[in-house]
């Protein structure tokens, strides 16, 4: 399978790459590990014009310990994440995610930032990031704009960048005494999630997320709730389904994909020390 | 777009689409048959090859994207002298394939998995290769044959 043909332009810097995207607007995208668009544009899915190449852009490959956060360079591979030194001593659920993510071919090429940017709701990455409380650096013509993850993720992948923005960094906040859980069902090693559940404990508070749970990345408010108020691991991952609008497909049913939901929550709440 | 890639240590420079994913620049531009194309759908590892020493899949990557890169494929694996690597080497004496096809795939992703940790166990193997199916097999040679390479003097140099 080949892609359509697009005009394709290797750029040398962050203002580069913004300036043809508010050039092109909305026929450009941009390309970074190109595991998520190339896919997509062998398909035929995506047929844009301009390519925008960022993956020569190596200054936003990095993660950093910063005083109130991990920060994650939004072109780190998920390989370079999983094996940071920094990322496994301090959030070493990220580490641990970063590393499940495809194969280790995927991990070589895809990075986080286009792995959320892509807004797919059967990823990994969005719904843990989503539990842990992250932020998401954007830059764009006029500047850089801090957002939050539980207002990124807008709809059907769509994600609240405009079309002129660039993601360059992921902040990560590290409580230092987190314990978390994170579950997975595939029928296959490699395959995406069927679904998928992320919690979170500390002394901060607690976080839960909802992989391929809606047409976005969730996170559970209920059930987040419920731990809160006393709710044992049991108790709270009752209310794991609520809100929920999983599709069906030949993986499962809705009824089938909210029941495992409730399984996998109050495992990694289980793993999490609820 | 004219584009120079490092391939097995020689520069190659071909005026190629930007739509050329590497797996047919390798194959077409370059001549090397070798990398197999699967599913064409990042799924069986068969087109991995070796880009700046990590695996990856060739049928996901623009030729464009790695221009200026360095990527190794099953023809440049033999060592300098015409013995053949240590992984091939592996699969020759633990009967690791049968119908081949996967093969090339397989020896780029285990030299890959070697090069990130010299002393694997058998899960570290076995998990590692979850990006490469396999047929015929059922994996148990392979596994072997990684595990084989692992120990050979020349992975240690």
């Amino acid at each position: 399978m080949i892609p359509a043909s697009f005009d394709y332009v290797r750029v040398g810097s962050a203002d580069e790459a913004i300036g043809l995207l508010s050039e092109h607007g909305e026929d450009a995208k941009l390309l970074a590990g190109g595991h998520s668009l190339l896919p997509l544009m062998k398909l035929r899915l995506a047929q844009p014009s301009l390519l925008v190449d960022i993956g020569p852009l190596r200054e936003f490959s990095y993660v950093t310990d910063e005083e109130d956060y991990l920060a994650v360079g939004a072109l780190t591979r998920h390989h370079d994440i999983a094996v940071s030194p920094l990322t496994l001593s301090s959030v070493p659920l990220l580490a641990h995610v970063a590393g499940q993510i495809g194969d280790p071919q995927v991990r070589h090429r895809g990075t986080i930032g286009g792995s959320i940017c892509h807004g797919d709701p059967a990823s990994d990455l969005p719904a843990v990031l989503l539990a842990l409380g992250a932020t998401f650096v954007a830059r764009g013509p006029n500047g850089q704009r801090e957002i939050d993850a539980k207002d990124f993720f807008v709809s059907f992948f769509e994600v609240a960048l405009k079309p002129d923005e660039l993601l360059v960094e992921i902040r990560v906040p590290r409580p230092s005494d987190a314990r978390w859980g994170f579950e997975k069902l595939t029928k296959r090693a490699q395959d995406w999630a069927i679904v998928g559940a992320v919690a979170v404990r500390s002394a901060s508070g607690v976080g839960v997320g909802l992989i391929n749970m809606g047409p976005v990345p969730l996170r559970s408010g209920a059930v987040e709730a419920a731990v809160l108020s006393g709710a044992n691991a049991a108790e709270a991952a009752q209310f794991a389904a609520e809100g929920t609008e999983p599709s069906a497909d030949f993986n499962g049913s809705v009824a089938y994909r909210q029941h495992v939901a409730r399984v996998l929550v109050r495992r990694a709440l289980e793993k999490a020390g609820v | 777009m004219q584009i120079e890639i490092t391939v097995n240590g020689t520069t190659e420079s071909h005026d190629v689409e930007a739509r050329t994913l590497l797996v047919y620049y390798l194959r077409d531009a370059v001549g090397l048959k070798g990398t197999n194309i699967g599913c064409d759908t990042t799924s069986c590892g068969a087109c991995t090859v070796l880009l700046n020493g990590q695996s990856v899949k060739s049928c996901t990557v623009l030729a464009a994207q790695v221009a200026g890169d360095e990527v190794t494929t099953i023809e440049g694996m033999a060592l300098e002298d015409g013995r053949m690597h240590p992984v091939q080497q592996a699969f020759q004496e633990c009967h690791g394939l049968q119908c081949g096809y996967c093969t090339p795939g397989m020896v780029m992703a285990i030299t890959s998995l070697l090069a990130e940790n010299p002393e694997p166990t058998e899960e570290y193997i076995r998990l590692g290769l979850e990006g490469n199916l396999c047929r015929c097999t059922g994996y148990h040679n392979i596994v072997a044959a990684a595990l084989a390479a692992s120990g050979a003097p020349e992975m240690h140099q």
